[in-house]
């Protein structure tokens, strides 16, 4: 789907080639190509509309007799107004407060709880803390065992009410639950919920006001498409969540619905997950992901040969 | 609830009495196809049609090009096999006719076979669960939870065990038992990883062991918030299993599925259900023209 990229733009960089600067005309079928590769990377359809809009603006008149080619310039414009869309440099997690509290939303199966235990393993690890990790889903079959078997696997405790419908309340009695018992790190895990479901949204709400957390994280598939803009608009609408944890970037999708979420929220992405295993994460590299979501590896090359 | 929206009435306005689709309605249209995740290619053959369309037919009112627009995306979601198991009330054509669900991770394979197991239990059928995801935290709690709220068996081991050995077993216990349908539940698995997509193989090839022509169905559930990357689902998973429809989960959020329209047209795989939440009573049969209707929806 995406090895035509570079014959794409080999098609619309003749068009450039030879001139002297980027001009309203010469650049369009290159802005053309360009959009419709972030359109099949999952960018949401208007963020790349802006986008190539703006990059137009910053290739209006660039002078292309240089030692760099139209192509190269075009695509050098290009990166590196993706990267810094993408956020400059990464964003640590708040760990202030005693115990600091760490609250997950996100969609259905977006990686919540696979996340809170990679999460819980690495601050215990690398930093020291004594983790507490906490059921609040309440809901989806063998949610809590889940986070069981996964505490067992990173030693780190579970905290649980099993019967108990209030999770807003089982949420309190954890965190007092931890500074009872010494746990510096409160890792809240929740149930999966639409955006659209008025109930589950009031739920992670009164979560929040309860417990007034440190970090909300807001966990999301990086296969997920268009409508990546409208679920973190919501939950940000809902949450102010402080930071974006972006999962399953082990597998091949471009992961554009990372651009759309940061153009519709301006909130950091903080970490990544590579992978199933408990540590298979990853700090979030905004030039990497910029490259990923272009194919840049494709296209550098095909820059190359040209 | 949902309401119609304006962009039928949008496109209808931009064509009133002329003989040809102007720039203004296709990119209308193509907005709305690309934000449901139909993905460039499949838009612009779907604009292609329906230019074709136009010009041999010189319409036009409004109703008439909504309908040719339904008809001509409706068209290239392939076809159900009417006669066989879409129906939850129809005879199968197997005993016990073996279900393989697939997929890559969190989708909604697991609830999607608890919703299955219910539809069929309520059609009068004996259904036998397997759980062969012995990989994640509590996946075979998880089944069996469903297992025991919908009123099936399920056929378990310990985690961590070979899961084309929990296949054969389910097999070997539902032919002794007269089952009627036997759900095999699997771990998700990204496409990209060979090993893993080598396993679906094995699991496979190893049910054949007992029943020789199972399974009869390979179902690969795809999220239906997923963008442009279940194309390469469909085709990996296509490529491991031979996979025979297709499931959309999580319908009921505001993300259309776009996408399952050019899978289904390139790979000739129909979409046999939809999820529609995370209750037993979630599931619906795939109605062409009810899923293109939505895609012009909007919340
Ligand atoms: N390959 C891969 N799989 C992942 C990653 N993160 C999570 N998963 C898998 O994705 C699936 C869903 O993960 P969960 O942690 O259960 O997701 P969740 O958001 O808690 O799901 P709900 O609680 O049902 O909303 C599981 O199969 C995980 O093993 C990742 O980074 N890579
Ligand atoms: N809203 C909604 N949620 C769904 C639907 N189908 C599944 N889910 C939810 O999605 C999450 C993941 O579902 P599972 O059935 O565990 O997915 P899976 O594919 O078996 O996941 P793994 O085995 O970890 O790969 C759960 O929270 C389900 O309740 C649906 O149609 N609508
Ligand atoms: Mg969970
Ligand atoms: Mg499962």
């Amino acid at each position: 789907m995406f090895e035509n990229l570079s014959d794409r733009l080999e098609r619309s960089f003749k068009i450039l080639k030879g001139q002297g600067t980027i001009t309203e005309i010469n650049v369009a079928e290159t802005l053309k190509e360009i959009r419709k590769a972030l359109i099949e990377a999952d960018v949401n359809y208007k963020v790349a509309k802006t986008f190539t809009d703006d990059v137009k603006k910053k290739a209006l008149g660039q002078n292309v007799l240089t030692s760099l080619q139209p192509g190269q310039l075009m695509v050098k414009i290009v990166h590196d107004e993706l990267a810094q869309l993408m956020g400059g440099s990464s964003v640590d997690i708040n760990l202030k407060g005693s115990p600091a509290v760490i609250l997950m939303s996100g969609l259905q199966g977006s990686g919540k709880t696979t996340f809170s235990g990679k999460l819980a393993n690495l601050l215990k690890s690398k930093r020291g803390k004594n983790p507490l990790l906490v059921a609040c889903d309440i809901y989806r079959p063998a949610a809590i065992e889940q986070l069981k078997v996964i505490g067992g696997q990173i030693n780190v405790p579970v905290y649980a009410e099993e019967g108990n419908m209030n999770a807003v309340q089982i949420a309190q009695h954890a965190v007092k639950f931890a500074k009872q018992n010494n746990h510096d790190l409160v890792i809240i895990d929740t149930a999966g919920r639409l955006a659209i479901d008025e109930q589950m949204m009031n739920e992670i709400a009164n979560i929040k006001a309860a417990i007034q957390p440190q970090e909300i994280l807001f966990v999301v598939d990086s296969m997920t498409g268009q409508d990546a803009v409208n679920t973190a608009k919501e939950f940000n609408e809902r949450l102010n969540f402080d930071g974006v944890i972006l999962t399953k970037l082990d597998g091949d999708t471009r992961g554009g619905a990372a651009l759309s979420i940061r153009s519709v929220v301006t909130k950091p992405i903080k970490f990544v997950g590579t992978g199933e295993k408990m540590d298979a994460l990853d700090t979030f590299y905004p030039e990497r992901m910029a490259d990923r979501i272009l194919g840049m590896g494709d296209i550098v090359s095909f820059v190359e040969r040209a | 609830a949902k309401t119609k929206s304006n962009v039928f009435a949008k496109l209808s306005r931009a064509v009133a009495g002329k003989s040809k689709v102007d720039d203004e309605v296709l990119d209308n249209l193509e907005e709305v196809l690309v934000t449901s995740d139909v993905g460039i290619d499949t838009t612009l053959r779907i604009i292609d049609r329906i230019e074709k369309r136009v010009a041999r037919d010189k319409y036009i009112n409004t109703a008439e090009l909504n309908a040719i627009l339904k008809e001509e995306i409706a068209a290239l979601l392939a076809e159900n096999n009417k006669e066989t198991e879409a129906d939850f009330e129809a005879a199968l054509t197997k005993k016990p006719y073996v279900i393989m669900v697939v997929g890559v991770n969190g989708v909604g394979k697991t609830t999607t076979i608890g919703k299955l197991a219910y539809q069929f239990k309520k059609a009068g059928k004996k259904v036998y669960l397997g759980a062969a995801d012995t990989f994640r935290a509590a996946a075979v709690e998880q089944l069996v939870i469903w297992g025991e709220r919908v009123g099936v068996p399920v056929v378990k081991q310990q985690m961590g065990s070979d899961p084309a050995s929990v296949a054969f077993d389910t097999l070997t216990s539902a032919t002794s038992n007269d089952a009627d349908v036997v759900i095999i539940d699997t771990a998700g698995r990204l496409h990209n990883k060979v090993n893993l997509m080598n396993e679906l193989t094995k699991i496979k090839n190893v049910m054949q062991k007992v029943v020789p022509d199972a399974p009869h169905e390979v179902l690969l559930v795809l999220d239906g918030s997923t963008g442009q990357n279940a194309f390469e689902q469909a085709k990996q998973f296509t490529k491991a299993t031979h996979v025979t429809a297709l499931a959309i989960t999580k319908l009921d959020g505001t993300a259309k599925g776009g996408v399952v329209i050019g899978i289904s047209d390139q790979f000739h795989i129909p979409v046999r259900y939809i999820g529609l939440g995370e209750k037993m009573e979630d599931l619906q049969l795939f109605d062409r023209e009810q899923f293109v209707e939505t895609l012009f929806e909007q919340q």
